[in-house]
């Protein structure tokens, strides 16, 4: 039978650091707002790579998804990845198009 | 005469193994977040797709709502560190503590809704409405911001009152009504706040129906699973904070 303990192996100093990396990136991405160098589009697109890789730090240490098993932490981000990739090609492909071909 | 059988669910390889090799709270609460993630999904696709298509989309957030919205994340994102130091109490069996960082989560929850608000007032005051804003002809603005952040809100909301519940259990039904009736009570009977504070009356109700006809002792599986709730919310606040504040902004 499987070990359904909760037992994580991570320390109270990786919770500070993974705490201390997380307020850095939105600092950055505060930055970013206020300097403004960046159209929308890219804005979003660098936005959202900032907070793709804050969403990776939280779901792999706060919610302790890297200590599942590969099948459950697989499963898990297949699955919702695949269902948001879907979305970006329906959605972003179109709002693109209306900017660019300028369809109102 | 019938023999009575005793089934013991507590031995031993009386049942399959889990395929996910946990717990079934756990992968329950896993694949409810998996769907709300697309839930969220959702409502910021819709949101950043009027933003990008529009070039005439508002940009209402000046300097004062960017500091608001910034202390806002820091609030969600020390409570996510308060809650996973809950969890690891809970690891160790150290009640006390365990009970002292929910309480410390369930402050930072809480400020973070109080600040949100005070933005939402402060919106609403600018004459923003769900179908109408001063600053443009986009009328998509604030029925997507209020719709997305409102859920959002809600979702917060939602986590504060499960964690008063594993924290403190029937000791937070009686904090839980006295903080519905005093927001229900100072808030104006025009504001939007005076209705959605009977979000506390309806999860008071379902915290007491819970409460009486299931009473136990939260253990570390609980701690946990709450902590997956907490987390998320957070996670899906990493991604409206960017989309929906930064990407408006006129500093």
């Amino acid at each position: 039978m499987h070990d359904t303990s909760v037992e994580h192996t991570d320390s109270k100093a990786t919770y500070l650091w993974v705490w201390a990396a997380l307020l850095l990136l939105t600092a950055v991405e505060v930055v970013l707002a206020y300097k403004q160098v960046l159209t929308p589009v890219h804005m979003l697109e660098v936005l959202l790579v900032l907070s793709v890789i804050k969403a990776g730090l939280i779901t792999m240490y706060f919610m302790h998804l890297k200590g599942e098993l590969p099948r459950m932490r697989w499963l898990l981000t297949i699955s919702v990845t695949a269902c948001f990739a879907l979305m970006w090609i329906f959605f972003f492909r179109d709002a693109d198009r209306i900017v660019t071909l300028g369809v109102k | 005469m019938a023999t009575v059988q005793h089934v013991v669910h507590d031995t031993q390889g009386e049942f399959e193994p889990s395929l996910f090799g946990t717990y079934s709270k756990k992968i329950g609460m896993w694949l409810f977040l998996a769907s709300d993630s697309l839930t969220f999904g959702a409502l910021l696709f819709a949101y950043s797709y009027g933003r990008i298509s529009n070039p005439d989309w508002p940009t209402p957030f000046n300097g004062d709502s960017i500091r608001n919205a910034t202390i806002m994340t820091a609030c969600l994102l020390s409570s996510s560190l308060t809650m996973v130091l809950a969890v690891m109490a809970a690891n160790r069996g150290d009640k006390p503590w365990i009970r002292n960082w929910l309480l410390a989560t369930m402050f930072f929850g809480a400020a973070f809704t109080v600040l949100h608000g005070m933005e939402w007032t402060h919106l609403i005051e600018n004459k923003m409405t769900t179908s109408g804003n001063p600053w443009s002809s986009v009328p998509l603005f604030g029925g997507t911001f209020f719709t997305l952040t409102g859920m959002h809100m809600l979702h917060v909301t939602i986590g504060v009152i499960y964690l008063g519940v594993i924290a403190l259990r029937k000791k937070f039904l009686p904090i839980l009504l006295a903080l519905w009736l005093i927001g229900w009570l100072a808030t104006p009977a025009d504001s939007v706040f005076h209705v959605g504070i009977h979000v506390l009356l309806v999860g008071a109700i379902i915290s007491a129906i819970v409460l009486f006809l299931k009473p136990k002792d939260y253990d570390a599986h609980d701690v946990e699973v709450s902590g997956l709730y907490w987390h998320f919310v957070d996670l899906v606040w990493m991604f409206i904070f960017p989309l929906v504040y930064l990407m408006s902004t006129k500093v």
